[in-house]
C-alpha cells in the first residue's frame, strides 16, 4: 500500500458569529469542519463530495492555510503543517497548490497570463532563475494544452475552460506533491468539463500528483477519484474507495445524495431505487445533536439524536459514521 | 394545433463590437400535458428562446429580427402590446434559475403571489391572502400560513425556489417555461424540485418547457428533447429515441464527454475547441469545427433538418449514418 | 445564467469572445477604447487642457497686468480694452481670472492629491487587515465625516490663517490642508470597499496560497484593481475642491490677497452685484465651466471603467 503523503487529524474549524463593530461579542459559532480525519496517500486522488454548508471547501481553506484552523493536526510528510513557520512554510506552499473554482474570478484581470504564471517563480525565486522564467512559463502553457505564443493575453481574452487551465498552469508552476482541487470543473459546460477533468488526469499521471477533489458533482468525483469521502454538516459520514462508496454505500446521507443524481438513461425512469429527503440542510451555526443527519434521516432512532456516530468499520469494510449502517445499492 | 409554438426565430444582439447572431431559426413547440427540455450549453441560445417566448428580452441590445411565437395560434410578436402582456401574464409563466434574485427582496413572499391575483384577477386581499397559502401549500412549503408572512431572505435555498413555483402558477397558467430552475440548488434539494415541478405539470396537464443544460434531468422528466448550438435547434427527438440513437453528432459527444455516476470511466470523449463566436459563427454547419464527423460539404452548407422518423429529425447532412452509428 | 439581465450579458459576453482574435489588451485598453468614442470625455478634456495651459501660461493668454489696480477704472463695465471689464479696486478681470486659475487649479490639485493617498493608504490598510486596525480607522473617518465641511473649514482657518499673516505658500498649503483634512474619509471608504471586495476575490488566495507576502498582495493584486472607483473619485473631486477653494475664500477664510484665485475674485466682487456685476460673473464662469469639464470627465471614466454600465 502506497504511503500516506497528507495526514489530517481531527481537524476542526469553527467561525465565530460576531456581533458588535469595536466591541466585538461572539453570540454563536459556525461549525463549518468539525472533527475531521483522513489521509490522502501518494499518487492519490482522494475526492470529498457533499451539499453546500458541509464544509469541503472550509476544509479546501484550512488544507491549504489561508485559514488557520481552530484545531487538530495535518501531517504532511510526517510533519505537522499547521506549526510550519518561515522557510518551512515557504517550502510548504510549493508542495501544496490548489486550483480553484470559478475561472473568472481566480485569474487577477490586470496581470497578462505570463505574469499570472509567473508569480510563483517571483514569489520563490529559487525556482527558476530569472532569465530561465518566460520559457518555463511557456512549458507550462504547451503543458495544460494553451497556446504558448499567448503569453502577453489578458484573463478576459480566453474562455472559462481556458481560464481555469491557466489557473492549473499556476498550481502546477512549482512543480507541487499535492493539488487541492476545490470544484475545478463545477463552472463549465459539459463539453469543456471533459476537456479540464481528462487535463488533470493526464498531469496526475505525468507529475505523479495526488489530488484532494472536492466536488458537488458525485458522477465528476467517481470519474477522477480513487477513494472517496462524503461530508455533511461538517463531518465526514462515510470515506471509501470509489467502488465501496458508489456500489456498496452504507451511510443513509451516501445513498440518498446517490439516489438523488439524475441519470441520463430515460429507460431507467421510475425502475431506480428512489430516495427522496426532505427538506434543506441545516445551519451549521446550530446543528442537530447526536447525528447531524438525523433530522432528515428515514432511520432515525433516540440514540442517534444523543450519540454522536463514531466513523467506523460496521459493515462492507469501510468506515461510515451511522448507528444503523447497513449496504442498499442505489446506483 | 400546438399550445405554444416558436417558429423560424431570429434574435440578434447588437453590440458597439458588432451583431451577435444569437438565434438562427429556432423552432419548436409544446402541447398542453407534455415537457418539452431544451437542452444546450452557455451560448447556445436556449435561455434567450425562453425569453423571447416571455418578452423579456432587453431591446437593446436583442432585437427579434424574424419568426413568429404562437400560443394558441395567436402571434404574440404581433399582437397589440396590452393583448400580450395579458395572454403572457395569465398564459405562460417563467421559474427562474437564482429565486432570489427573482424575488423582490422588500415583499413578503405573500405579497408577490398576491399582487398577481389582485391585478389580473381583480381578488379581494383577503381571497388572495388565501389563495396565496393555497399556492404555498401545493407546492409543499410547510406552515404555509405564517410562511406567507415572510421574507424571500427569510427562506431556504429550496424553500424560495418552491415560493417561486407557486408564485408562477398563481395565474393558471397553461405553459410553465422552467430556465435551469434547479441549477442552483444541492442535488437532494434539486431531486425534490423536479420531482414537484413534475407532478404539478401532470396534474394541471400543462406544457412545460425546461431549459437545462443536465443531460440527466432531462433523461428523467423530459418527454421531448430539442438540442440547441449555436442559435439552432440540432436535432429534436423523444426523450428514449435521442438517448438510444441520437442523430446529430453534437448530440452524440455531449453524451459521450459526461462523467456517469453508474460507471467509472477511464478517459472522457471529449468535444474539441470552443463553442463558436456568434459574432462569426462558421460557415456551412456551425459545429463542423468541432465535429467528429466533419466533411467537405459542412464546411459549405448549412444542413437542413433531416426527419428521422416519428418526430425525430437532426440538422445534419450525414444525420441517417449518426442514428445508424 | 436565467434571469433576464445576466443571460443577456452572458450571450454578449460569449459575442464579445471575438475579442480573443484581436491584439493584446488590458481593462485600461479596454477603458480607453471606450473612451475614444465619447464627446463628452474629448469636451471636458479640451476644457481641461485649455484650463491647464492657462494656469502654466498665463502670460500666454492675458498681457494686462492682474496686480494694477487703478481706482480711476473702477468697475467699468466690458470694453475692447478690457473684455470683461474692471472691478471695485479697478483691476483687470480678464487678466485676474487667467492668473487667478493657477491658485485655484493648484489647490484643487494638490487637495486631491492629498485625499487620495492619504484615503487610499488608509483605505486599503483598513480593508486588507481589517480587525481591530479597521475598526479604529472606520471610527476616526466617521468622526471627520460627521464635522460640517463648511464649518470645520472656517473653524481651523480662522485660528491659523488669520489676515495679514504669511504669504501665498502659507496661505495655500492651510486652504489645501483643510480640505484635506476634512475630504480623506470618502477616498477611504471606498479605497476600503474596493479592498474588502477584492481581498475576497480568488485571485487574492491563489497568491496566499503561492506564498504570496501582504505587501505583494496589496501592491500587485489589490491595488490595481482597486484604482478605478478611487480614479473616478478624484476626477470628480478635483471639481468639487476647486469649487470648495471658492467657497471658503467667499467666506473670506480661504484664499485672499496678495493671491489671485476665481474665489478671491468672486470674493472681492460680492459686496458689488448689484453696480458691478460683471465682475462676479466672469470668474463665476471661469469656475463653473472648469468645475463641470471635471465632472463630465468622471463621469466619462467611470462609464469607461464600470463594465456594468456597458
Amino acid at each position: 500500500m502506497a504511503e500516506a503523503i497528507l495526514e489530517v487529524r481531527d481537524l476542526v474549524k469553527h467561525f465565530p458569529v460576531t456581533r458588535g463593530v469595536l466591541f466585538k461579542s461572539t453570540v454563536g459559532q459556525v461549525r463549518a469542519v468539525d472533527g475531521v480525519s483522513f489521509d490522502l496517500l501518494k499518487g492519490e486522488t482522494l475526492g470529498v463530495v457533499g451539499e453546500s454548508g458541509c464544509g469541503k471547501s472550509t476544509l479546501a481553506q484550512v488544507l491549504m492555510r489561508l485559514e488557520p484552523p481552530t484545531s487538530g493536526a495535518a501531517l504532511f510528510e510526517g510533519e505537522d503543517m499547521f506549526k510550519m513557520r518561515g522557510p518551512a512554510l515557504r517550502r510548504l506552499r510549493r508542495n501544496i497548490q490548489i486550483v480553484l473554482q470559478d475561472p473568472y474570478t481566480s485569474l487577477n484581470p490586470r496581470m497578462t497570463v505570463g505574469d499570472i504564471i509567473g508569480e510563483p517563480f517571483e514569489i520563490h525565486p529559487e525556482v527558476a532563475p530569472k532569465g530561465s522564467r518566460a520559457q518555463k512559463v511557456r512549458e507550462l502553457l504547451d503543458v495544460v494544452g494553451l497556446n504558448p505564443e499567448h503569453i502577453n493575453r489578458y484573463p478576459h481574452q480566453f474562455s472559462g475552460g481556458q481560464r481555469q487551465r491557466i489557473g492549473i498552469a499556476r498550481a502546477l508552476a512549482l512543480r507541487p506533491k499535492v493539488i487541492v482541487c476545490d470544484e475545478p470543473v463545477s463552472a463549465l459546460d459539459v463539453s469543456i468539463q471533459a476537456q479540464v477533468m481528462n487535463l488533470l488526469g493526464d498531469l496526475q499521471t505525468e507529475f505523479g500528483l495526488s489530488y484532494v477533489f472536492i466536488a458537488h458533482d458525485l458522477s465528476v468525483v467517481r470519474h477522477l477519484s480513487d477513494r472517496v469521502a462524503v461530508m455533511y454538516l461538517g463531518k465526514m459520514v462515510e470515506i471509501g474507495t470509489e467502488e465501496q462508496i458508489y456500489e456498496h454505500p452504507t451511510h443513509p446521507y451516501t445513498q440518498a445524495l446517490l439516489s438523488a443524481v439524475p441519470v441520463p438513461d430515460p429507460t431507467m425512469r421510475g425502475r431506480r431505487d428512489v430516495i427522496r429527503l426532505t427538506g434543506d440542510v441545516p445551519s451549521p451555526l446550530n446543528p442537530p445533536s447526536g447525528c447531524r443527519f438525523r433530522t432528515r434521516c428515514w432511520k432515525a432512532q433516540d440514540i442517534c439524536a444523543t450519540e454522536v456516530p463514531a466513523l467506523e468499520v460496521r459493515v462492507a469494510d469501510h468506515p461510515s459514521a451511522c448507528h444503523f449502517a447497513e449496504e442498499r445499492a442505489v446506483v | 394545433m400546438a399550445l405554444l409554438e416558436v417558429e423560424d426565430l431570429h434574435v440578434e444582439f447588437r453590440t458597439r463590437d458588432g451583431v451577435a447572431r444569437v438565434l438562427n431559426g429556432v423552432s419548436y413547440h409544446v402541447d398542453a400535458g407534455e415537457t418539452l427540455a431544451v437542452l444546450g450549453e452557455s451560448g447556445s441560445g436556449k435561455s434567450v428562446t425562453a425569453q423571447a417566448v416571455m418578452g423579456i428580452l432587453d431591446s437593446p441590445p436583442a432585437f427579434v429580427t424574424k419568426g413568429a411565437v404562437r400560443f394558441h395560434d395567436e402571434d404574440l410578436l404581433t399582437m397589440a402590446a396590452e393583448a400580450r402582456r395579458e395572454t403572457r401574464a395569465s398564459g405562460i409563466a417563467m421559474v427562474f434559475q437564482d429565486a432570489l434574485s427573482a424575488l423582490n427582496p422588500v415583499f413578503t413572499v405573500g405579497f408577490q403571489i398576491e399582487e398577481q391575483l389582485r391585478v389580473r384577477r381583480g381578488m379581494s386581499r383577503a381571497d388572495a391572502r388565501k389563495r396565496a397559502i393555497e399556492l404555498l401549500d401545493l407546492v409543499k412549503i410547510p406552515h404555509a400560513a405564517q410562511r406567507v408572512r415572510e421574507y424571500p431572505h427569510q427562506f431556504s435555498g429550496g424553500m424560495r425556489q418552491r415560493a417561486m413555483i407557486a408564485m408562477s402558477l398563481a395565474l393558471d397558467p397553461e405553459v410553465l417555461i422552467a430556465d435551469e430552475p434547479t441549477t442552483a440548488l444541492d442535488v437532494t434539494v434539486q431531486a425534490q424540485i423536479m420531482d414537484l415541478l413534475a407532478e404539478i405539470q401532470r396534474d394541471r396537464k400543462m406544457g412545460m418547457i425546461l431549459i437545462t443544460h443536465d443531460l440527466g434531468v432531462v433523461a428523467e422528466v423530459a418527454d421531448r428533447i430539442a438540442v440547441m448550438y449555436a442559435g439552432r435547434i440540432v436535432e429534436q427527438a423523444d426523450a428514449v429515441t435521442l438517448f438510444r440513437s441520437p442523430g446529430h453528432p453534437y448530440t452524440e459527444a455531449l453524451m459521450a464527454s459526461m462523467p456517469r455516476l453508474d460507471q467509472k470511466g477511464t478517459e472522457l470523449n471529449t468535444i474539441k475547441g470552443l463553442p463558436p463566436n456568434l459574432m462569426r459563427i462558421p460557415s456551412g454547419c456551425p459545429f463542423h469545427p468541432r465535429c467528429a464527423r466533419v466533411q467537405d460539404v459542412c464546411r459549405v452548407d448549412v444542413p437542413r433538418q433531416h426527419n428521422l422518423g416519428l418526430g425525430h429529425s437532426s440538422a445534419c447532412h450525414f444525420a441517417e449514418e449518426v442514428v445508424g452509428g | 445564467m436565467s434571469d433576464p439581465t445576466s443571460a443577456t450579458s452572458e450571450a454578449v459576453a460569449e459575442a464579445g469572445g471575438g475579442a480573443t482574435l484581436g491584439k493584446p489588451r488590458g481593462l485600461m485598453g479596454d477603458a480607453w477604447r471606450e473612451l475614444r468614442v465619447r464627446p463628452l470625455f474629448w469636451i471636458s478634456i479640451a476644457i481641461i487642457t485649455l484650463v491647464l495651459l492657462i494656469a502654466i501660461f498665463p502670460g500666454l493668454f492675458a498681457h494686462a497686468d492682474p496686480n494694477l489696480g487703478m481706482l480711476s477704472r473702477s468697475r467699468k463695465p466690458p470694453s475692447g480694452e478690457a473684455w470683461f471689464g474692471y472691478d471695485q479696486q479697478g483691476y483687470d478681470v480678464y487678466a485676474r481670472a487667467i492668473y487667478g486659475t493657477r491658485a485655484s487649479l493648484l489647490v484643487g490639485l494638490l487637495a486631491t492629491i492629498g485625499v487620495v493617498i492619504l484615503g487610499s493608504v488608509l483605505g486599503i490598510l483598513s480593508g486588507f487587515y481589517g480587525g481591530w486596525l479597521d475598526a479604529v480607522l472606520s471610527r476616526v473617518s466617521d468622526i471627520f465625516v460627521g464635522i460640517p465641511f463648511v464649518l470645520g473649514a472656517i473653524v481651523i482657518l480662522t485660528s491659523l490663517n488669520t489676515a495679514g499673516q504669511g504669504g501665498a505658500v502659507r496661505i495655500i498649503s492651510l486652504v489645501v490642508l483643510s480640505i484635506a483634512a476634512l475630504s480623506w474619509p470618502v477616498a477611504m471608504r471606498i479605497m476600503r470597499s474596493a479592498a474588502i471586495t477584492a481581498k475576497q476575490q480568488d485571485y487574492v488566495k491563489a497568491a496566499r496560497a503561492l506564498g504570496a507576502s501582504p505587501t505583494r498582495i496589496i501592491v500587485r493584486h489589490m491595488l490595481p484593481n482597486c484604482l478605478a472607483p478611487v480614479l473616478v473619485y478624484s476626477t470628480i473631486a478635483l471639481g468639487a475642491f476647486i469649487g470648495a477653494e471658492a467657497t471658503l475664500s467667499y467666506l473670506g477664510v480661504g484664499l485672499r490677497n496678495p493671491v489671485v484665485s476665481w474665489g478671491v475674485m468672486i470674493n472681492d466682487a460680492k459686496d458689488y452685484i448689484r453696480v458691478a456685476p460683471h465682475a462676479l460673473l466672469f470668474p463665476s464662469a471661469f469656475l463653473t465651466v472648469t468645475v463641470l469639464a471635471f465632472v463630465m470627465l468622471g463621469d466619462a471614466v467611470r462609464e469607461a471603467l464600470d463594465p456594468k454600465l456597458r
